[in-house]
């Protein structure tokens, strides 16, 4: 962990400037932070496309329509590749960007790529169950002190101390 | 001024979608220097090696609560002039648990996969993929599950107003059990640490 490209901000220096950004949001937006959301649309969008009908009869799609313009002509999305940005200047300016794929010493690549997809998979379900994630619930609402928010975040923290003993091989 | 600027300023559709752009460009890039574009770094924390992630959690929450609960004290940003979360208890309960799970199987959440693959992580994007996938299925499934995300509904309701103190105790509840925490954490790493160096 010495090599310079891996040195990363003191870890509250960085929740203080993430909890500003989070304040920034509130005062300039009304709104917090969010990620989920913008998969939601980017997914609603695809299968509006393919069955205007089957959106418009849909309550998951539907109640985000607003006529004469796309799903993905809104706040989150934008926010969505923001980050996307954001995270690439982030990872260019300190030359850390590579392509590899983060796994512990004892799985393989392939393995890793199967869980990956298949924690993805369940955190794109939950997030919309719980019309939110870590970022749009647990940060956005936790410090609004939102109930739902801290329910939600204590969950989070359950879930995966809960499963982390029988994924172990995939970190350690 | 009351309320945030986009009501006072009355914002149009695209000064907000540039806005939202401009706040996700700060939120990844301090995700990415935090170091939330790595999975290892992210899951250390559930085998009590280094609890960055709690940290810098925690400290954002603490950072935007008293933000947020100093403007409102003073009339500059009422909270109920933004957009406060209605709290649905059990899907949120039982979503963060399969959030939860996904995290340690996956490696990332939903925000940190995003900057994960900006840093070019095979396994981030593939969790991206994922996502899409889980959100996909959700939305196509949505007459059986729209019901079950609006299920247990309590409306907007706060951790203060829900145990009838003063917003102000919760706050400084808040403060102290996160500086706990940090303190507890420090002390889990050493154990853990230390039970390493000797194997």
């Amino acid at each position: 962990m010495s090599e310079p490209e891996r040195i990363w901000w003191n870890p509250y220096v960085a929740g203080v400037a993430l909890g500003l950004v989070a304040l920034t949001s509130f005062v300039v937006t009304g709104r917090g932070l969010g990620a989920s959301g913008a998969m939601k649309r980017t997914a609603a969008a695809a299968v509006r496309t393919a069955s205007p009908t089957f959106a418009d009869e849909n309550p998951a799609i539907s109640s985000m329509i607003v006529p004469g313009q796309s799903l993905l002509s809104d706040w989150i999305v934008f926010m969505a590749v923001g980050v996307v940005a954001g995270g690439a200047i982030g990872a260019v300016t300190r030359r850390r960007f590579r392509v590899e794929t983060v796994r512990g010493p004892r799985i393989g690549v392939e393995s890793r790529w199967v869980l990956a997809v298949v924690g993805g998979v369940l955190s794109g379900f939950a997030a919309q169950l719980a019309k939110g994630c870590t970022s749009g619930q647990a940060v956005t609402g936790g410090a609004q002190l939102a109930l739902g928010s801290w329910i939600f975040m204590f969950s989070v923290f359950g879930g995966a101390y809960g499963l982390a003993w029988f994924v172990r091989k995939q970190w350690v | 001024m009351s309320g945030p600027l986009s009501q006072v300023l009355s914002f149009d559709h695209t000064t907000e979608l540039l806005v939202a752009l401009a706040v996700g460009v700060g939120f990844g890039f301090t995700l990415e220097r935090a170091g939330f574009g790595r999975a290892d770094n992210l899951a250390a924390i559930f085998y009590g090696r280094d609890f960055r992630v709690m940290r810098v959690m925690f400290t954002a929450i603490v950072t935007a609560m008293l933000g947020l609960y100093f403007l409102d004290l003073v009339g500059i940003l009422p909270l109920y002039s933004i957009g406060i979360l209605e709290t649905f208890w059990l899907p949120q309960l039982v979503g963060g648990l399969i959030l939860g799970a996904g995290f340690i199987i996956g490696g990332y959440c939903p925000g940190t996969s995003l900057v994960g693959s900006a840093s070019g992580k095979v396994d981030a994007m593939l969790f991206v993929l994922g996502l899409f996938g889980g959100s996909l299925a959700f939305v196509l499934g949505g007459s059986t599950l729209v019901p079950l995300q609006n299920a247990t509904p309590m409306g907007r309701v706060l951790l203060h107003e829900f145990f009838g103190m003063s917003s102000s105790v919760v706050v400084l509840g808040v403060v102290l059990f996160a500086i706990g925490c940090f303190v507890a954490v420090g002390k889990i790493e050493a154990l853990v640490n230390r039970g390493r160096a000797e194997q």
